[in-house]
This record gives structure tokens, sequence and C-alpha cells, in this order.
């Protein structure tokens, strides 16, 4: 049995107080707060083994660049994947804007289509909109059930042999919704196309086997999971990966470079020119081990638990609707809702006076907002480190803000 | 080291008392409410402006007379404040020369604090004197991430009539 109140002390931010009052976190699906174990490892990088990587022929670029590569090595077991798939990016964003720049500027015509979803976040979004502008190639979006799930149905209408690329999130960062990421890759394979996994929102809180999930490339941040900001992973198939040009070009990236044009380094370092975040890879390295400490089955088993609280909890206050599934079941645990007609930026000032930080706004994902109908919702978001006592912070909370606005 | 431990807090403040001069029954009542929302047929200011990080929108339409507002319609979606804020707007400029529009906007800013000032733009002595219900814009104030939601409406008249 995990002890939870012990995981939540790892975790110095959550010690501090926010406007006199024990801050609740609950906005993790826009980034996650970092466990001691993780800032440790930062520091004790900088403070033993910084040099540059892959450049000095000294014992410390030597010592650095084992670090920065046995990160990649422990991002692909975790993962389920070799160490060259797992190319270091910034973020989930540059590795959209890697696949977008380096594959679909160079494959995708103005015959082809690429199909995304209604509830994508925009890095799934605007990389492939500068794809068309430059390609001609046209997008569209599947929608969503009342329920807030994909609507299956319309996804094989659109899908067809025109379709060259499928964008999906494995799980939605503010319907909380698991998209069926296998179902999906099998039938845009069948279709002729290639698939890309939003998993910023998946890898963080369930346990990922890129190869189960049929997609060709995975995406997802280091921050979301424990890890330091500035560092993200980009999976692909190998094979892609080769055929794939670079998406950007500088130090690091090249095996040799005349006057007359360079010659490509091996993959994965191919995409990644430039001084790479690799102290960033040793932090998320640290998440990673921590994560794994404590066992992702554990993790997610515990965030259900949690998400469930919320979801019950929230159902008994009147005038909260909550958008996405209902149930923790098929869920993550990033909870969008309005409660009555209190516009969301209100609710997150009013909670933020009582410690408790929520996420308001259209989450980066204003098509799906337009679709709810909503300008905006206010989001709460779980991680392993919450309590049941932090979402009885919420509620509290939210009765404070039915009072200010007189909403019975 | 500084660790969280040894970082000491602010005592605290009363907040429910500075959560309750923000969402006054005025500023409610706007917000729920919101006067002059007809469009109007004769436009002959218009601007539309946002407020790209948190998503609140406002529309502005003015209609002159000579340089009198004779009508004006403000349309919009986003949190109380904002919508507030442009509700007591149209109400405080309808009827009022350029000009004075102009005074009424820079009195607003530097009550808010959107520009500097030394000067006691409001008496405190005499409540709503100088800009009447928009004087419950105020409590806004000690709230300073939201002091561009009060603000949006203005900014977006100001380049609606200086076109
Ligand atoms: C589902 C999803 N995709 C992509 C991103 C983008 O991640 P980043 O901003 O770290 O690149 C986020 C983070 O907001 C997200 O929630």
């Amino acid at each position: 049995m995990t002890d939870w109140a012990a995981i939540r002390a790892d975790f110095p931010i959550l010690s501090r107080e926010m406007n006199g009052y024990p801050l609740v976190y609950l906005d993790s699906a826009a980034t996650s707060q970092k466990p001691q174990a993780v800032l440790d490892a930062i520091i004790d990088f900088y403070s033993t083994t910084n040099a540059n990587v892959h450049r000095g022929a000294y014992s410390l670029a030597d010592e650095a660049t084992s670090r920065y590569e046995d990160a990649r090595s422990t991002v692909a077991r975790f993962i389920g994947a070799q160490p060259d798939e797992v190319v270091f990016t910034r973020g989930a964003t540059s590795a959209f804007n890697t696949v977008a720049y380096g594959w679909a500027l160079r494959n995708v015509t103005e015959d082809d289509r690429i199909l995304l979803t209604i509830m994508e976040h925009h890095a799934n979004i605007v990389p492939w909109q500068l794809v068309s502008d430059l390609t001609g190639c046209s997008i569209e979006f599947v929608g969503i059930t009342e329920s807030g799930l994909l609507d299956m149905d319309d996804f094989h209408r659109l899908l067809d042999d025109d379709v060259k690329l499928v964008g999906v999130s494995m799980a939605s960062n503010v319907l909380g919704t698991i998209n069926p990421i296998a179902e999906i890759a099998e039938a845009a394979h069948r279709a002729g196309s290639l698939v890309i996994a939003d998993a910023a929102q998946a890898v963080p809180h369930t346990s990922v086997d890129v190869y189960e999930t049929g997609a060709d490339w995975i995406c997802f941040s280091g921050h979301k999971m424990l890890g330091p900001t500035g560092i993200g992973v980009l999976w692909g198939r190998p094979e892609i990966l080769e055929a794939m040009e670079p998406a950007e070009g500088g130090g690091e990236m090249i095996s040799d470079v005349r006057l007359d044009g360079s010659a490509w380094a091996a993959v994965p370092h191919k995409f990644e020119a430039g001084t790479p975040p690799f102290a960033q890879a040793v932090g998320l390295k640290a998440a990673i081990d921590y994560l794994e400490a404590i066992g992702m089955d554990e993790v997610e088993r515990r965030e259900q638990e949690l998400t469930e609280y919320a979801l019950k909890s929230m159902a008994g206050v009147e005038g909260l609707t909550v958008y996405g599934p209902a149930t923790a079941e098929g869920r993550v645990g990033a909870i969008s809702f309005s409660l009555a007609d209190i516009h969301p930026h209100d609710l997150a000032t009013i909670l933020d006076q009582r410690g408790v930080a929520i996420r308001a706004g259209h989450h980066c994902a204003r098509p799906l907002a337009r679709t709810l109908n909503v300008p905006a919702t206010a989001r709460a978001s779980v991680y392993l480190y919450n309590q049941e006592s932090d979402v009885d912070a919420l509620i509290g909370a939210l009765a404070d803000a039915k009072e200010l606005f007189s909403v019975a | 080291m500084l660790t969280p431990s040894s970082v000491r807090w602010p005592t605290p403040r009363s907040y429910s008392v500075s959560l309750e001069e923000m969402y006054r029954e005025v500023i409610l009542d706007h917000y729920r409410n919101p006067r002059n929302r007809d469009p109007l047929d004769k436009i002959d200011a218009t601007a539309e402006g946002n407020n790209p990080l948190c998503g609140d929108e406002v529309t502005i339409e003015v209609s002159l007379n000579g340089d009198t507002v004779d009508a004006i319609s403000v349309r919009g979606q986003g949190c109380s404040i904002s919508q507030a804020s442009a509700s007591m707007m149209s109400k405080a400029v309808l009827g009022k020369t350029e000009k004075e529009v102009a005074e009424i906007t820079d009195t607003f800013k530097k009550m808010m604090g959107v520009i500097d000032t030394d000067e006691n733009v409001v008496d405190d002595d005499r409540p709503g004197a100088t800009l009447g219900d928009l004087e419950a814009l105020q409590g806004v104030r000690k709230f300073p991430v939201r002091i561009k939601c009060a603000d949006l409406a203005w900014t977006t008249l100001e380049e609606a009539l200086n076109r």
C-alpha cells in the first residue's frame, strides 16, 4: 500500500500557503509540481556533472553525455520503446512541430486531408494549420458525443483514403476523456494514414506502451509528469523517423557540414539541433524513477479514486455542470465545469482567495469550447499528490462563490 | 538554504472583505442585466476588443450626432468585471460629447491605476460623485490580474472613437 501522505510530503511547494490558506493545487493538467527527488537530481547534475553533451573529449563531458543518454533509455523503457526511437524536444508542442515540418510538409499535398478531433489541444491543431497553409491540404475535425466521448461514427465517416494523417489525443486536457487510440490507429492504418497521438495527458497518468497504442508518433511533455519544463518527447516508429527530415538545423544534428550541404546525424540526434536540454532530461529521468517506484498502475488507481471522489462531491453542488464523462471510468482527472452563471474567471479569483488554484479559460482548446457552446470553463485537475481534503477545499470555496454571487 | 518551511508568509488579510468589495451588488446587477445591448442601425464608430488571455470579448458600436454619443451598443461575453464595466460605461458615456467621453475614460483609467497618477481622482467622502456607479469597480484594484478585465471596454471604446 502506498503511503500517499508521505508522497504528498515529497512535494515542497505543497506546504506553502496562498492568500492565508494552505495551497490547494488543482491545476496539474497545466503543469505538475515536482518532488524533492527531481529537484535534487537537477541540482546534483549542475553541481557535479554539468558539461555540454556529445562534444567534449574530456571525462566530465563524457559523464554528462552518459547521464543524458541514460535519461533517454529510461524514457524508452517507461514507454516500451527503444532508446533511438526517443527524440528529446522542448515539449509536446515542439514534438508536434517536428513532425509537421520534418514529415508533413514533405509528404502531404493539396489533395490530402488531415483528420483531427474537436477535443485537440492547440498544439495538435495549429502546426497542421501551418502545414495546410503551405501545402493546401485540408483539415477536418471529428466531433464528440453528448457525453463527451469521441464520436466514433463521425470518425469512421470522415476517414477515407485521402486522409494522410490522423491526429488524436489519448486523453483530453479539457474533458478528461480517454480516447480509443488502438481502435483509431488500426482503422487509420487500414485507410493508409499515419497516426500522431497526443499523450501529454496520458503518459503522466497511466502506463503507456507506445506499440500497444498503434500510433506512429507519440508526443508528451516532461513538466506534466513531475519533471522540469523545457523537455518533452517525440517517439516515432524507427522506419518513420529514419525517413523523416530534420525540422531544425544546427549543431549536434549533423554528421558532416560542407559549404555545399550537410549530412545528418543518425536518429534520434538528427532531430536534436543545438545544445539539447540535458539537465532537464536528467530531471525527467528522476521523475520517471519516482513514478516507477510507486508504480504507474498504482498511480492510475489512486487518481481514479480521487477523480471519483471529486466527481461525486461536485455532483452534490447545485448548479454545477461537469463537461465530459460523469464517472471516473474512461477518463483522467481533468474535470471541466461551470457553476450557475458565475464566469470561470470570477470563480478562479474567488477560489484563489481560499488558496485553491484551478484553471479558467478555454484551456488551449478553443474549438472544443465553441462546440460545448461555453466560451470558457473552470477546470480542476488532480494528480497523485492531491488528497480528498483538496477536493473538500474546492467544494467549500465553490460555496463561497455562490454566496458572493447570491446564487441559491 | 531557503526551504519552504523557513519562508515567512504575510499575515492573512481579510479576503472575504476584498472579494465583497469587488463583487458589489451593482456590479452583479450590470453583469446579469447588461444595459445598451441592442445592435444599432446607424453606426459611426465601432471596434471589437478581446483579452486573449482569458477570452473576454466586447463589441462596441457608437452612433454620433455631431460629436455627441447619440446611441451606443455594447455586446460581449466574459467575466462579471469585464461585462459590468462595459455596461456601466455605456450608461456613463451616453449623451456625452467625444471630449467628455475622453475625460471620463481618463478619470476611469486613473481610478483603476491603468494610468499612473498621484492625484485622487475620486472623492472618498462623496462616493459616486465623480464616476457614479463606475466607482464600484475600484474594488478590482486589489486584484491586479483582473484590472485588464475592467479596462477592456474602455480601451475598445477609445479605439472605436479614435479611428
Ligand atoms: C493535451 C495536451 N497536448 C499538448 C499540450 C502542450 O504541451 P506543452 O505546452 O508542454 O508543449 C498540453 C499542455 O497544455 C496538453 O494538455
